[in-house]
């Protein structure tokens, strides 16, 4: 019954995800989920139910520690992003992430109109977009990262005043702009929610695409590889938002 | 500091701490006191001593504009009774509402004189904001309104201090809807060197120990970011705080009337906003260092930090968002937002399933039929 439709594809490896990118993409995680966790702990302690001595205990003190450190692994996390998008593969370079082109809109627009509305195209129900990121994931995670920038700014303008290293003081003028520390903080724990709606919606749109497309969405980013229809990658249909080649058949 | 004829004429202060029934020890005892308040270390008591044994005073203006005169009761309340004699009687305050015998003509009077003979010599002192909304008639003082007297004042100033969270950032006249335009005096006068010391009011102390430190080395303190002394501003209430241990054991005071606030446990979780505030209340005190609020288990509202009044709560530490009802906790918006989010998601799952459903089927059957070559 299946037969009279159906073509088995022979799929091609690709090898999109490099090491450095997974790695930070682990730590990433890893990182931002302490940060959510104990910066909740941190705007409102749990009431401990404890008849020991304040000299016994450093329940604060080591949910703070935590959230530092992880802040800290974040930050230097973010720059070796930043840099390895200047050095790595295609798919993580810059280009991917930062509308440059026409091109990119429209892209984000028939992204928009396929995954999100769900409308057919020329009959057809998906469309083999990207090997990479697609052009709407690429302006989200865009995106991220200017909130990866208002965190460390806020985060770390909160920390300078306690601090005796150069690094975070280097930030202690963004609490002076903003008008104390009482708005930096709050400005600090608003943007926290965008990471946890970003988190819900990323892990879901994951499932989505490996679910839909069967490419390998989720495993990529634990090996790298995703693959990619014999048939498309022949005849160039893939795309990346920001081709690097010109010279584009479709 | 300045020796012209102008100001040779004046006494120096410590003629006038004698002439006022003061002795040379209660003279050094306050020297001492001064030194220590403004950070300098020991070895500057004699530079402190000789400064004022051998300046003369110098020629103060205390403006009043939109204020509660806080600034002025604190300042009078300073632990050594003479930084109250030397600084406030003695300090030459030759105009000054609330404290000048004059009133009326004589009042104006003797405003225009001190303009006139120590000009750019004078030290200016503004209590109070100066409200800009319906051209300044919320506040005149004899026919002028406020702006047109700062203005005026200022220009002969040598340096200017701003007293108290009003004239340093506006204070709770200026909280929204700022129906007066109430201004900080640094957003209007911005050719004069401006020592901001907020606070609602500040530490009587403070207060002295600026001064002081303006006539021992004849140019303003050293400043921070938001040009406050860094001597009294540079430190959180947090980290001076004597229930800090408290706060790093996670031991809170969770309603006023528990065990836990009778044990003087941190009063973070009740809304203390010592860790956003920066002050020298847990550290100089206040009533010459008998208490400072949280020491009295009420939690420091932030009163010396801009916008206290309309950044969040008193008596709770939730990061609020203005706009929606009248505030909303951002946490609860937050989840609303979650819970949108997951509601969104769900719908999108169902409809993929649904709109793509021959795709789909397309993958299991292409699956399913290489799973059975593989027998």
């Amino acid at each position: 019954m299946a037969n009279k439709y159906l073509h088995i594809p022979r799929l091609r490896r690709v090898y999109v995800w490099e090491l450095p990118v997974r790695f930070y993409h682990w730590l990433n995680a890893a990182v931002i989920i302490a940060l959510i966790i104990t910066g909740f702990y941190i705007s409102n302690p749990l009431a401990l139910m404890s008849n020991k001595d304040a000299s016994h205990q450093y329940i604060m003190g080591w949910v703070r520690y935590i959230h530092f450190a992880a802040a800290y692994l974040f930050f230097f996390n973010f720059l070796f992003r930043l840099y390895w998008g200047f050095v790595g593969n295609k798919y993580a370079n810059w280009k991917q992430f930062i509308p440059t082109s026409k091109r990119f809109f429209q892209e984000m627009w028939k992204v928009f109109k396929i995954d999100i509305l769900m409308l057919k195209k020329n009959g057809q129900q998906q469309d083999h977009l990207s090997i990479g990121h697609n052009a709407m994931a690429g302006f989200i995670y865009f995106l991220t990262f200017l909130a990866f920038l208002v965190q460390c700014l806020t985060g770390f303008g909160l920390y300078a005043g306690m601090s005796t290293w150069w690094l975070p003081r280097l930030f202690a003028w963004v609490p002076a702009i903003m008008g104390g520390d009482i708005i930096t903080r709050q400005v600090h724990h608003w943007s926290m929610w965008f990471f946890i709606l970003f988190a819900v919606i990323h892990v879901y749109l994951v499932f989505y695409h490996d679910y839909v497309e069967g490419r390998g969405e989720i495993s990529s980013m634990g090996g790298g590889w995703k693959f990619i229809e014999e048939d498309v990658f022949k005849k160039n249909l893939h795309q990346t938002p920001n081709p690097e080649k010109t010279n584009d058949k479709k | 500091m300045n020796k012209d004829n102008a100001l040779t004429e004046q006494p120096t202060y410590y003629e006038e701490v004698v002439n006022k029934g003061y002795s040379r020890r209660d003279f050094v005892k306050f020297v001492s006191i001064m030194t220590a308040f403004i950070g300098l270390e020991q070895s500057a008591i004699g530079q402190v001593a000789k400064a004022l044994e051998t300046m003369p005073r110098m020629p103060v203006i205390w403006l009043h504009f939109q204020e509660c005169t806080c600034c002025s009761e604190s300042f009078i309340r300073s632990s050594h009774p003479i930084v109250a004699d030397i600084l406030l009687d003695k300090i030459s305050l030759d105009y000054t509402e609330t404290l000048m015998a004059a009133s009326g003509t004589q009042a104006e009077a003797a405003l225009r004189n001190t303009m006139a003979k120590y000009k750019g010599k004078y030290l200016l002192c503004v209590e109070g904001s100066v409200p800009l909304g319906a051209d300044g008639v919320y506040c005149m003082i004899g026919g002028k309104t406020s702006l047109q007297i700062l203005e005026e004042v200022a220009e002969g100033a040598a340096a200017i201090i701003a007293w108290g969270s009003c004239a340093s950032n506006g204070c709770v006249q200026s909280a929204k809807p700022n129906p007066t335009q109430a201004t900080p005096i640094h957003k209007i006068i911005k050719n004069k060197p401006i020592i901001k010391v907020p606070g609602c009011p500040p530490i009587g102390e403070v207060m002295a120990g600026v001064i002081v430190h303006y006539l021992t080395f004849g140019r303003i303190p050293e400043l921070d970011r938001l040009g406050r002394p860094k001597a009294f501003y540079n430190k959180r209430v947090h980290d001076t705080c004597y229930r800090r241990p408290f706060y790093d054991a996670g031991l809170f005071v969770e309603t006023f009337d528990d065990e836990n606030a009778k044990k003087g446990y941190c009063l973070y979780k009740v809304g203390c906003k010592g860790p956003t505030t920066y002050n020298a209340c847990a550290v100089t005190k206040w009533n010459g260092g008998t208490s400072f609020p949280i020491q009295a288990g009420h939690p420091c509202i932030g009163c010396s930090e801009e916008n206290f009044w309309d950044n969040g709560r008193l008596y709770d530490r939730a990061s609020v968002f203005s706009g929606f009802g009248i505030e909303s906790s951002a946490d609860d918006l937050g989840k609303i937002a979650l819970g949108g989010t997951l509601a969104a998601v769900a719908v999108h799952a169902v409809a993929t399933n649904i709109g793509k459903s021959k795709l789909i089927h397309e993958h299991e059957a292409e699956g399913k039929e290489s799973e059975k070559e593989l027998e």
